[in-house]
């Protein structure tokens, strides 16, 4: 944890005293990180036959220290050094410039890699079955790069910040796993169109009902809390998405509780079920029966949807209630001023976001054929704002890549093995994760509070489209 | 009648321990206008600072008085709270004042997941059963075997509460101190302009906070004999609703939300369901802020162009 005090020294210091300052710096935030580490890394509580006792690690906490005494000392002789002049801040970024220039010309090779990715995938491991492991780690991608975009209209484009997105996510995915399970319903449909009807049938009719209900939900949780300012929004919002959650643990009658409901009907190809059945999909269309069939199928579906939601903003942008969330964004009061009814289009934006994340809550279910409440905790909410954060609020390519990187990221995590020779074997480098997450919201807020891509699209212009740098606009109170 | 002083004795000692949580997160609140999401981390740090002090001090340095054991872990756990505190804003928050307006609560948001994690990487995952402390009670009524109990522990917290914020008042009414805080909250251009140092108050301001939120975390482990990393974010959300239900900006706000919020805890538990008790407080905390954003004591917020 580096603490910036040499922007103080002055520039025309002499080169010793500069090594002597930095020196001296870098040894203050040496011991400033003793105190830091010393308690808690320096030492561990363990439990030995149910008593508590302390180990010691002074190894740790001096490479700890050590780290970051050197650390500083090389910043502090380099990039923070006091005769560096400092580069003037104006224009777009590196980072902006590739968002803008690359930008449209990879979209359609994305979303090409995107489409083409199973098929790499199973020609590259030699089969479909092979290729299992990648072509969920791409399902769980695109669900959370959806994620990323529904919430990005909430926070990216009106500005509003929502703490308890997952609670949307929720809704959705025990839409349809009480929807689907339900004998009432079954019976109904049965009676009326055949026995299979309702477990062929169910996703793709409660889908919509999904996103409806959560957007409902959205409207209802939104409409009273909508009138606050942006952190008492994000406060509350929070609270909701706990308290949906405390409401799925304990109200067992209808939700089963913490047990959560199994054996939801799984994903059907518009009726046709994916099963070695006669009528099932594989003998229908004359192919073998191969289990992976539904996967890919699931991975489609989730890619639809992820690109339903991205057109969705692309358009909605371009309407009068887009650009009046992206003014709301900027400046509430000329907003408020102008005329703009900022409940109603804070409302749209909330109900808006909680559709889409309704529907990936459906697709979720629908996914993993069991909900339980330990799925949709504040860690989800906040890694969804992670993505969100760090791709760079507003940009939908960003965001894509945000998912792509943390999420992929999360996964090689699990697979350095190789790290167990150098730290020992109990060290399990997937329990990094949030904490990697959580110093990255901090490193990206302070290094780019915009996001890696962060420009503003000006949706009027004179003559040419010029990318502006989120740096230079000044939002203000809402 | 019983039952009920008994809850009554249960949350005023909880409450107190909100009270002094609530403390640093109206009081940043009110200086820089930001929800400091990361305190109720800061919070759970400090019961783990307390922990690893108490266990020095009895095992290897073998101290046997419990008081003084106590008392110098009040201290060291604020020290080195207050340091965490004061490198977090340092770290986190100051590079972002005039930033907008949503980067400082994401960056707090960010943080409060890195302490929960490093705690869990740094401790282990498990619940960290803390040698209980103070055992004895003052047995007040006995009405057919039903005691109406006042634990020792429960009368160290009040105490040590109100001491302590009979120390807080002073120092934020009458020394130069807290007159430049409060100047700050009020305007801090003009602050400036008549000398302040604005940053160096501000970082005070955070230490003072977590000086108050260790306690609150001395408290806490000693009354409920745990420590866990994932114990910050519940405390600190009910302690935030004691900020805002006092009104936030408010410090006697904030002691008075902390006791109402801690005797509404307790009394939900004792009469409804304890299930939902969590429920309940995130319910009043959206109550409050829909229909009475500027809570019991606080200002009504004006909006300035």
């Amino acid at each position: 944890m580096a603490v910036q005090l040499a922007e103080t020294a002055p520039a025309s210091a002499a080169s010793t005293s500069v090594i002597g300052e930095a020196f001296k710096d870098a040894l203050i935030t040496g011991l400033i990180a003793l105190g830091l580490f010393g308690p808690l890394i320096g030492f561990e509580t363990i439990v030995i036959d149910g008593v508590l006792g302390l180990a010691y690690r002074p190894q740790l906490l001096a490479v700890m220290v050590g780290i970051i005494f050197f650390g500083r000392l090389i910043l502090n002789l380099t990039i923070w050094s006091p005769n560096r002049k400092p580069k003037a801040r104006s224009g777009p970024t590196a980072f902006d410039r590739a968002g803008t220039v690359i930008g449209p010309t990879v979209k359609p090779l994305l979303l090409a890699f995107a489409i083409g990715f199973p098929f790499i995938a199973s020609w590259s491991l030699g089969g479909l079955n092979e290729s299992r492991y990648l072509i969920d780690l791409g399902i769980l991608i695109l669900t959370y790069v959806m994620l990323g975009w529904g919430l990005n209209i909430v926070v990216g484009l009106a500005g509003l910040l929502d703490l308890g997105y997952v609670a949307f996510y929720a809704v959705g995915a025990y839409t349809y796993a009480l929807l689907a399970t339900s004998a009432p319903i079954n019976d109904f449909f049965a009676g009326l169109l055949g026995a299979t009807f309702w477990a062929n049938w169910a996703f793709w009719i409660c889908l919509p009902v999904a996103g409806l209900f959560a957007g409902i939900w959205g409207m209802i949780l939104g409409f009273p809390v909508l009138r606050l300012r942006g952190d008492y929004l994000a406060i509350v919002t929070l609270a909701f998405g706990e308290i949906i959650r405390l409401v799925l643990i304990n109200w067992t009658d209808l939700t089963n509780g913490g047990a959560g409901i199994a054996s939801i009907p799984r994903a059907t190809f518009f009726g046709i079920p994916f099963n070695a059945s006669e009528n099932g999909f594989a003998a229908l269309f004359g192919l073998d029966f191969n289990p992976m069939h539904r996967i890919l199928f699931l991975y489609f579906v989730i890619l639809a949807l992820a690109l339903i939601t991205a057109f969705a903003t692309v358009r909605l942008r371009k309407l009068p209630v887009g650009r009046a969330w992206e003014a709301l964004r900027e400046d509430e009061i000329a907003c408020r001023s102008l005329g703009i009814n900022t409940t109603n289009v804070k409302l749209s934006a909330f109900a808006t976001g909680a559709m889409f994340g309704g529907f990936a809550g459906c697709f979720f279910a629908v996914r993993a054929g069991f909900v339980s409440p330990e799925s949709f905790t504040f860690d989800i909410s906040a890694m969804i704002l992670a993505i969100v954060v760090l791709g760079g609020m507003g940009s939908q390519i960003g965001v894509a890549v945000a998912a792509a990187v943390m999420m992929g990221g999360m996964e090689m995590l699990r697979n350095l093995g190789f790290l167990r020779q150098v730290f020992g074997n109990d060290f399990d480098p997937s329990l990094y994760r949030m904490l990697i997450f959580g110093f990255a919201m901090v490193a990206i807020m302070v290094w780019k509070p915009r996001g890696l891509v962060s420009t503003r699209d000006p949706t009027i212009f004179l003559k040419e489209r010029k990318a502006v740098s989120g740096d230079l606009v000044k939002e203000g109170h809402g | 009648m019983d039952v009920f002083i008994q809850q009554l004795i249960n949350g005023l000692t909880l409450g107190s321990i909100y009270g002094l949580i609530a403390i640093g997160y109206t009081m940043v609140f009110g200086i820089i206008g930001m929800v400091n999401f990361a305190h109720g981390d800061v919070f759970m740090v400090s019961t783990f600072i307390a922990l690893i002090c108490f266990l020095l001090l009895t095992t290897v340095l073998g101290i046997t008085s419990i008081f003084l054991a106590l008392a110098i872990v009040l201290v060291v756990a604020m020290f080195f709270t207050s340091l965490t505190n004061w490198a977090i804003e340092r770290v986190a928050y100051r590079p972002l004042r005039g930033s907008f307006r949503l980067a400082p609560m994401i960056s707090a948001i960010g943080m409060s997941i890195f302490l929960a994690n490093f705690v869990q990487v740094s401790q282990g995952p498990r619940n960290k059963p803390v040698p209980p402390m103070v055992t004895d009670v003052i047995v007040l009524m006995d009405n057919n075997g039903y005691q109406v109990t006042l634990a020792w522990k429960q009368i160290i917290i009040m105490a040590v509460t109100a001491l302590l914020l009979m120390g807080f008042w002073y120092l934020v009414q009458k020394t130069s101190l807290g007159r430049a805080q409060r100047a700050c909250e009020q305007d801090r251009k003009m602050a400036a302009l008549l000398g302040i140092n604005v940053d160096h108050t501000i970082s005070l301001t955070f230490v003072i906070g977590a000086a108050l939120a260790a306690v609150a975390g001395v408290m806490y482990m000693m009354y409920y004999g745990v420590a866990h990393f994932a114990d910050g974010f519940v405390p600190g959300v009910k302690a935030f609703t004691a900020a805002v239900l006092g009104g936030i900006g408010s410090l006697p706000g904030a002691v008075l939300g902390g006791l109402l919020i801690g005797l509404i805890e307790v009394f939900w538990s004792a009469y409804f369901s304890i299930e939902y008790k969590d429920v309940a407080a995130f319910s009043i905390l959206a109550i409050t802020l829909i229909f009475m954003p500027q809570g019991l004591l606080g200002r009504p917020e004006v909006e300035k162009v």
